[in-house]
């Protein structure tokens, strides 16, 4: 769920290196420069960034005019004024973190007076680079490094024909350092200025190079090396010195965590959590429940009941906001066509085995619900669940006497999930509680159970647990449904379970949210999205498979959850609470921290990923 | 318990302090065997992080009784475990207990203790043991005295992750020697360890690999063994190349380059596969960076040392590898002058390695300068770097010395450094007085150095001659060491090499005849090679040769003659025969070969040798003996028409003929050349 709010913006980084495979003459003199690019699929493997675009040719000397190419040295590449640079058109993107190219050098031609380097935008191409002001270069014939100097500092060894030179900026520290054949020469250059462009420059006839920013494998292992700074800078961010202030930060945590489960309605979680962390829980023990019944049946597809019971616990709330209500009802007729929906629902034929035990209908889980709170409530986000799916059948064989586990298995998929698991565990933990209480020693095994899976693991890997189950519960329940019902488990896939009085209820509710929506258009004007959300939603019943259509995704589970979340801040700022838990902002801001970074060229911004931190 | 009236109030405190130990050594022995698991766990927390309560129940008896109810088979597997327990928490204390608990036999009891099938006691008893095989006081024997033990340890490698880390760690801590790494490797160490590399846990993975590199070092059938072992359908020296990724724990990384670098010197992985070149090489470069501890600093360098020791090529590559020549000379700022003002513990944290950090930099030094000229003068040239080796020569601890040593020796193969530097530096001072009072390992450096300061070219040859070295060097060649014996005749050697009169004769005075020919016969063949090469230099020019001749003729040619005729390498032959040939050229004694008839017989023997070298050198002689001499004194003259005609009556003008014929240029050409004599 923390996906919402997405990954790092990429947009700011330039992708598309341009093919650009024509051999370049320098306009002075024979130096041949050959910077060969692959093409526009073939991703740099140093990051993102790594754009060379085609321009590459030197700016024209003060010669003028160029020869045609093989028209003969025209300069000898005796002095300095032989010398000719080309770079690439874009500067390194600061927030790739690490910057890396190399250089093959396929021709020392007649002295190998070459260098590779760097140079800021306007520093004049016709010199080696290094040579000038915001200019850097490591040249092969000395195996000097030139500092924005004449002359060169004793740096590394010589470079001459086969050698592959790489060079590699590190935008975190500003330093350069280069490589030959794939052994790191250490750093020649620190205190780097901003916006650097590759830069080749020769000077003596037949000299060729051959540049490769990523499109073929580099001979120097800069994985690896990036792998160190990202561990560099998630070990710096994990041992942020925190001083003092560490019990108050234990606080804000406890508390981050706490509003969390509470957020969400993990009552029971929230409630051990405190007990375990000797908090208070700001919001009405109640309340919660309310919530997490409500979400609970959102995320079922029994939005239906869901709207029916958010009506009746918070009037006035949908009547004030008929938006909501409108996304609700879309979503009701969608999970109708699903056969998930309590008004369809009741219809379906369910296995003999959930018959005897509950020769139910749809009224009957509201009244659950009422005289029962518990069991909705009880959202176990265990383990438990995450395993349960494979042994579903089995464990309904091995416990066939235990009551709540039949029970609640036909009037919910997702709480059978919940109560197997938990009578699994409560032949364990508890094999003195018997039938008679069940649910209350349900909910009680249920905060046991939260306690140690939850209590045990990190505060961060609790929140995921909740994260993830989510999805998997959602999947249960259609497994649950379809395990369920072994002979009708086709049937499962027909429109409104394929019950005939199912269909036409849809169809007749079909017509009810036609109609509000006509309502609403009287009351607010045209709204566009309700449109789009209608269409949407009826587009279903033009399929033979609603499942395997262009707009069948509506059906996939994990789109209730969008609903569920709007509908579980509009409760919560009804009751003038936050409608979104401190987790979920600090996430935001961290993750806009991470992207004003980007912007302002710091370049650690490419290693301190928020979503490199929740898994 | 005496209770003194007016006791002092520490002596009170202690006999409370005993009073409560001596409470929980009492329950042990309570006949409830309930009451005493319940004192064991009680003894257990007492002890945790308290070395004062662990000293004080070992003094008051513990560990027997610990042992004895561990080992009875009456007791319940909770008590046992609970008492190897407490066991290892007393041996986690200070050495002293230790060596306690290893006097009541503790090592028999705990190894007994792991024939039990219950997994908990087992774990505990080898923690235990662990625990008291990882300390420097254990004789680390007791593993191997019992040879079903090694076996035993390698079945329960399969049993959990704790026993895999505890098994791994005593492994690595007791594997000392070669017959050690047998011993294991026989047992299938390797087969049984090398899927724990990839085991989940990562002290078990860091324990593995730590085995790895104590089996490897020095051992080729270990190694050899190594590079064909998959692991998850992975050679193993993948698994070691994925463990050095930068991203890893350093320890892992360093360990990782340590087994790779054993089985490339142990001839198992080439030194240019790319697994030591672009990983291993670089890797072990960065751990020599300032980033990292020091001690980490000492074991790259050192193992980078002695990876490239043999090998230019790697050499070369590392000494372009980021700065390392640079980098190694901060090895020499501890303790920094920061941290003198700034922190206590800083200080005395840089004091203790700061002998370690000059000796592995020396050392890596040395490796890095063996070969090449450039990188030579690259490390002449860094800062201070020859005023920290004279230093580092007459620092205290002999490891230094002896790598400040090697440093200099390492450098003294350079004609260029021995000219200028070493000059500029008068390193020959330090050496010298080192020379004098040192431990034979750094004799034998020092000494091998001293050789090449006494090369003809080195300004410091007449300095050290100055000082009296002969009397030194003659001394070596008296030493049990063939190294030294070597190294000393050497020196002589080079020191007598176009030396003038005065020097040779106080080198044969000081050497002595006796010796010099007990050398001549010296088991060491190198030996033998040097004191002939002395000979060849005392023997040169004409006045020196008839001098020596003249008052040790006899003896020179009654070596000469038992080498030619002993068994002794082509080179040793031809030395002797050089010899000959130098005396050959004296006016004198000349006639010392022409009157001795039977070592002619043996020039003309080896003029016809089946080996080109030996014949070049055998007509070197007889060239010498017909030769006209120019100086035109008639006496010569006729002395030499003498022997023309002698050597003609003994055959030697045929096979010179028949040489003339030869196929080797060289040889062609000296045949040629004395006959032209005969014709003149």
């Amino acid at each position: 769920m923390f996906s919402e709010l997405g990954p790092v913006d990429s947009s700011m980084v330039d992708l598309l290196p341009a093919p650009c495979r024509s051999p370049f003459n320098s306009p002075l003199n024979d130096v041949f420069l050959w910077f060969s690019h692959g093409d526009a699929s073939t991703e740099t493997t140093t990051c993102p960034g790594s754009s060379f675009h085609t321009a590459l040719t030197p700016q024209p000397d003060e010669h003028g005019e160029a020869p045609a190419p093989g028209s003969g040295p025209v300069g000898h590449g005796k002095n300095h004024k032989d010398a000719a640079s080309v770079r690439a058109t874009h500067p390194i993107p600061a927030a790739c973190g690490i910057y890396y190219f190399e250089v093959k050098i396929v021709s020392k031609g007649r002295d190998g007076y070459m260098g590779i380097g760097l140079s800021a935008q306007g520093v004049n191409m016709n010199r080696l680079p290094g040579w000038d002001k915001h200019s850097y270069g490591y040249h092969g014939d000395d195996g000097h490094s030139f500092c924005s100097s004449g002359t060169g500092q004793p740096y590394g060894p010589t470079f001459t024909t086969g050698d592959v030179i790489g060079c590699c900026v590190n935008l975190i520290n500003n330093t350069c350092f280069y490589t030959k054949n794939g052994i790191s020469l250490g750093v020649a250059f620190t205190d780097l200025p901003p916006n650097l462009y590759p830069t080749v420059g020769l000077q003596t006839p037949g000299e060729i190079v051959d540049a490769n920013f990523g499109q073929q494998p580099f001979v120097f292992d800069i994985e690896d090396y990036m792998s160190e700074w990202r561990a560099k800078i998630h070990g710096m961010i994990a041992r942020f010195p925190i001083g003092e202030r560490l019990g108050e930060w234990q606080a804000v945590l406890q508390n981050m965590v706490s509003t969390y489960l509470v957020h969400h309605g993990y009552c029971a979680t929230a409630t051990a959590f405190a007990r375990a962390t000797e908090t208070l829980i700001q919001e009405d023990q109640t309340s919660i429940k309310n919530r997490q019944r409500i979400q609970k049946l959102v995320l079922a597809g029994r939005v239906g009941e869901a709207i029916e019971a958010t009506q009746q616990l918070y009037p006035g709330l949908l009547e004030h906001n008929s938006n909501l209500l409108f996304m609700l009802k879309c979503r009701q007729f969608v999970e109708m066509v699903n056969g998930t929906d309590s008004e369809v629902r009741c219809f379906s034929v369910r296995s003999p085995k959930s018959q005897d035990s509950y020769p139910g209908s749809p009224s009957l889980s509201p009244r659950h619900g009422a005289t029962n709170p518990h069991l909705h409530s009880a959202d176990s986000p265990t383990c438990s669940n995450g395993v349960t799916p494979p042994n579903k059948n089995k464990s309904h064989n091995k416990y066939p006497g235990v009551s709540s586990a039949s029970s609640s298995s036909s009037s919910s998929p997702s709480s059978v999930n919940y109560s197997e698991s938990n009578s699994t565990d409560s032949t364990k933990s508890q094999p003195h509680s018997g039938t008679s209480n069940q649910e209350t020693s349900d909910s009680e095994m249920e905060i046991e159970a939260e306690h140690y899976t939850n209590g045990v693991a990190e505060n961060s890997s609790t929140r995921i647990m909740n994260g993830t189950y989510k999805h998997q519960e959602i999947l249960q329940a259609e497994d649950g449904s379809l395990g369920n019902g072994v002979a009708d488990s086709c049937a499962s896939r027909q429109l409104c379970g394929g019950n005939q009085a199912a269909t036409e209820r849809m169809i007749q509710f079909g017509r009810e949210l036609q109609g509000l929506n006509e309502q609403l258009c009287r009351e607010y004007g045209k709204n566009a999205t309700h449109k789009k959300m209608l269409q949407d939603a009826f587009s279903l019943l033009a399929y033979s498979d609603p499942w395997n259509c262009p707009v069948g995704q509506q059906l996939d589970p994990m789109q209730r959850e969008n609903i569920c979340s709007a509908l579980n801040s509009a409760i919560l700022e009804s009751q003038n609470l936050p409608k979104q838990p401190p987790l979920m902002l600090a996430v935001g801001q961290a993750t806009e921290c991470v992207q004003l970074m980007a912007r302002v060229r710091s370049g650690s911004c490419s290693f301190a990923r928020v979503d490199s931190f929740l898994h | 318990m005496a209770c003194l009236l007016e006791a002092p109030l520490r002596i009170s405190v202690l006999s409370e302090v005993t009073a409560t130990s001596r409470h929980y050594v009492d329950r042990l022995f309570d006949p409830d065997p309930q009451k005493v698991l319940q004192g064991v766990i009680d003894m257990k927390n007492a002890v945790i992080g308290n070395n004062k309560q662990k000293a004080n129940l070992i003094v008051l008896g513990a560990v027997p009784r610990l042992l004895y109810l561990l080992q009875q088979g009456s007791s319940s597997s909770e008590l046992r475990a609970e008492c190897a327990v407490v066991l290892g928490s007393l041996a986690m204390g200070t050495e002293n207990n230790i060596k306690s608990l290893v006097d009541c036999h503790i090592i028999p009891a705990l190894l007994q203790g792991l024939l039990c099938p219950d997994l908990i006691f087992i774990e505990a008893c080898l923690r235990c043991l662990r625990t008291v095989f990882i300390s420097p006081v254990t004789p680390v024997q007791l593993l191997y005295t019992d040879p079903t033990v090694i076996p035993h340890l390698m079945s329960l490698l399969c049993r959990s992750q704790r026993t895999q880390e505890y098994i791994t760690q005593i492994f690595s801590h007791c594997c000392k020697t070669p017959e050690h790494q047998t011993v294991l490797f026989n047992h299938g160490a390797i087969q049984n360890i090398a899927p724990l590399l990839i085991s989940p846990s990562y002290k078990v993975r860091m324990q593995a690999l730590k085995c790895f590199s104590v089996l490897a070092y020095e051992n080729t059938q270990v190694s050899m063994t190594l590079v064909n072992v998959l692991v998850d359908e992975e050679l193993l020296s993948q698994v070691f190349v994925r463990m050095m990724q930068r991203d890893q724990p350093i320890d892992m990384q360093l360990t990782a380059a340590k087994c790779l670098t054993y089985m490339c010197r142990a001839g198992a992985i080439r030194t240019d596969d790319s697994c030591i070149v672009l990983k291993t090489l670089p890797c072990l470069v960065r751990m020599c960076s300032k980033e990292r501890l020091l001690e980490e600093r000492v074991e790259g360098a050192e193992t980078l040392a002695y990876l490239m020791e043999p090998d230019v090529e790697l050499q070369r590559i590392a000494s372009v590898t980021d700065h390392l020549v640079a980098m190694l000379a901060d090895y020499f700022k501890y303790p920094s002058s920061v941290s003198a003002i700034t922190d206590i513990k800083r200080l005395d944290h840089d004091l203790k390695h700061a002998h370690e950090l000059r000796q592995a930099a020396f050392k890596l030094y040395a490796s890095l300068g063996s070969n090449d000229e450039d990188i030579r003068k690259k490390i002449t040239e860094t800062e201070n770097m020859m005023d920290r080796i004279v230093s580092g020569l007459s620092e205290s601890s002999v490891k230094v010395r002896l790598a400040a040593v090697r440093c200099l020796h390492s450098l003294s193969r350079s004609v260029q450094q021995l000219r200028t530097s070493f000059h500029d530096h008068a390193v020959w001072k330090p050496l010298m007085k080192l020379l004098q009072n040192a431990p034979d390992e750094v004799l034998v450096m020092a000494s091998s150095t001293l050789c090449n300061l006494l090369l003809e070219f080195s300004p410091s040859k007449e300095p050290i001659l100055e000082s009296g070295v002969i009397e030194l060097l003659c001394s070596l060649t008296q030493s049990d060491s063939p190294a030294l014996r070597v190294n000393g005749i050497w020196a002589l050697m080079n020191m007598a090499f176009q030396a003038d009169q005065k020097v040779k004769g106080e080198i044969v005075r000081a050497l002595g005849t006796e010796q010099l020919f007990r050398l001549l016969s010296d088991p060491d063949s190198n030996v033998l090679m040097k004191t002939l090469g002395l000979l060849r230099n005392l023997l040169s020019t004409r006045p020196h040769i008839d001098q020596v001749m003249s008052s040790h003729g006899k003896q020179i040619m009654q070596a000469v003659t038992l080498i030619l005729e002993g068994e002794h390498s082509i080179e040793v032959k031809e030395q002797t025969l050089c010899i000959l040939a130098n005396i050959a050229d004296g006016n004198t004694a000349k006639e010392l070969i022409m009157t001795n008839d039977d070592i002619l017989q043996k020039i003309k023997y080896y003029m016809a040798h089946s080996n080109v070298k030996l014949q070049l050198a055998a007509t070197f002689c007889i060239s010498n003996l017909i030769w006209n001499e120019e100086d035109g004194e008639a006496n010569a003259m006729t002395g030499s028409q003498e022997r023309q005609d002698k050597l003609r009556e003994l055959g030697f003008v045929d096979i010179l003929h028949k040489l003339t014929q030869a196929s080797d240029p060289n040889l062609c050409d000296r045949a040629k050349t004395a006959m032209q004599q005969y014709l003149a």
